[in-house]
């Protein structure tokens, strides 16, 4: 019989791509964890760079905008000492006419070690994962409605840091699941390390049907869907992806989404805040409470660099 | 069939030899996990005035594209200054030099030490670069397909041989 195993593992069960979090064991999760860990360590010293990758290529391939990501995974590369080259595929061959597979056979035919794919599409960097040859490594950064393994991975990290074990905390996740990667990647990692309670809290039009299937509680009111919880992972609101009547306007889903003060003070007195960023301060999240104590989004960020270096290391070395 | 030397009395013979020629300012660098063992020991033993460091040579290691990163990568921990100060590196077993170079490597990226000499508990030979112990417990000739391993258990240290895979 023929066995399909997980495309994103090496016969070894080792992780060899790192496409999405949904079917991996939580000891590869937790090895993720462990080896950022010690990245951290690094980041913090005068010389913040290893000798770990030297001579390696990787390419950060960017079909859909981005800051942030792109950023802190040049510089992960760059602390683990590979060389890195960005390439924003809007602006050059793709849009000239090239398909996805003809830049990345090209890139390859350069030597590439790795690539670093984000795509507006879901499934793409899996696309790419299946045509590359048996010594690339392909890591998703992003791709459509899909996942962004990468972002829940430390936003695990950042959870573990602060509430250091899963297995007694109540997490909400807030605002637009239906069109966020983020929010399908945080839930996926949340159960997978053995978080018992997982709430989304959203509007009816910002939910895919049938998200009960994923083991969560499903709330559309705030003072529910917040009452006690640990951690709060608020979701941007994403504009550009809304083409349609989903929401009246930004200024009511703040009202009764946004995450103020008032609305916190429902969760635990020590809850945390996540968010993934960019804001949308005054939509989805207030000033106060995205500058305020309890919030830890500027931490996920430079937690966000040890978590792609853990990756990047662990794929090249299997 | 290879003796195993006593590894609390090479610790103490190691203390013997080093307590005149090492000042109490040195640092005292452990390379996990068996290296930070003996480490502590030196450090009380030798009354240093700075807490020991324990490093983990996995990023440093030249051998990353053949065998990976270890599942159990630590984090390294330096607890002093390196910039100016006389490092004394602490190993188990001292075989074919690289783990030595790595942590080498590892301690510049921290700063540049005045000096940084060797301590460690048994040198097996086989040396693939020159590298050797200013301090060591003792020699021992082991063929290549044994593994040296120190362990420690309620607080005692003792040697493992083991057959390699």
């Amino acid at each position: 019989m023929f066995l399909d195993r997980n495309p994103q593992l090496n016969k070894n069960g080792e992780l060899h791509h790192l496409l999405s979090i949904d079917g991996l064991p939580a000891a590869i999760l937790l090895q993720i964890l462990d080896t950022a860990q010690s990245f951290v360590g690094v980041t913090g010293r005068e010389i913040k760079k290893v000798p770990l990758l030297r001579g390696k290529t990787i390419f950060n391939l960017f079909f859909e905008p981005s800051t942030r990501t792109r950023t802190t995974f040049e510089i992960a590369a760059k602390r683990l000492s590979a060389d890195v080259i960005n390439l924003a595929v809007n602006l050059s061959s793709h849009a000239k006419g090239e398909s996805i597979l003809d830049t990345v056979a090209n890139l390859a035919a350069m030597q590439a070690d790795m690539f670093v794919v984000r795509h507006g599409s879901s499934g793409a960097p899996h696309l790419i994962a299946r045509h590359v040859g048996p010594d690339i490594h392909v890591i998703n950064a992003g791709d459509g409605r899909h996942a962004h393994p990468t972002q829940a991975l430390l936003d695990m990290f950042t959870i573990r840091h602060y509430k250091q074990d899963f297995t007694n905390l109540r997490v909400a996740i807030v605002g637009d699941i239906l069109h966020s990667r983020v929010a399908r990647s945080q839930i996926h990692a949340l159960a997978t390390l053995g978080v018992p309670e997982i709430r989304v809290v959203a509007p009816r039009t910002l939910l895919p049907t049938h998200v009960e299937t994923l083991g969560v509680h499903v709330h559309h009111d705030m003072a529910k869907g917040l009452k006690d919880v640990d951690v709060v992972m608020m979701l941007r609101l994403q504009n550009e992806r809304m083409q349609g009547a989903f929401l009246p306007s930004p200024q009511e889903y703040f009202k009764f989404y946004g995450l103020t003060a008032d609305k916190l003070a429902l969760a635990q007195t020590d809850a945390i805040v996540l968010h993934p960023g960019p804001m949308n301060r005054g939509v989805e999240i207030d000033s106060d409470v995205a500058d305020g104590r309890q919030s830890v989004i500027l931490p996920q960020v430079t937690f966000g660099i040890a978590i792609r270096m853990a990756v990047m290391s662990i794929l090249m070395g299997n | 069939m290879i003796q195993l030397p006593d590894a609390e009395r090479l610790v103490t013979a190691l203390i013997d030899q080093m307590r005149p020629q090492v000042s109490s300012a040195a640092g005292l660098v452990g390379i996990r996990t068996g290296g930070v063992w003996i480490a502590e020991r030196l450090h009380t033993a030798l009354r240093c005035t700075v807490p020991p460091a324990a490093l983990d040579v996995s990023f440093y290691r030249d051998d990353f594209d053949a065998e990976g990163l270890k599942h159990a990568v630590q984090s390294s921990h330096i607890p002093f200054e390196v910039e100016g100060r006389d490092l004394i590196l602490v190993d188990d077993v001292l075989y074919t030099g690289r783990t030595i170079r790595a942590a080498m490597n590892e301690l510049f990226d921290y700063g540049r030490p005045r000096s940084i000499r060797l301590a460690a508990l048994i040198d097996r030979g086989g040396r693939e670069l020159p590298i050797a112990a200013q301090f060591l417990g003792a020699t021992l000739e082991v063929p290549a397909r044994y593994s040296v391993d120190l362990e420690q258990e309620n607080g005692r240290l003792r040697f493992a041989l083991r057959e390699k895979k």
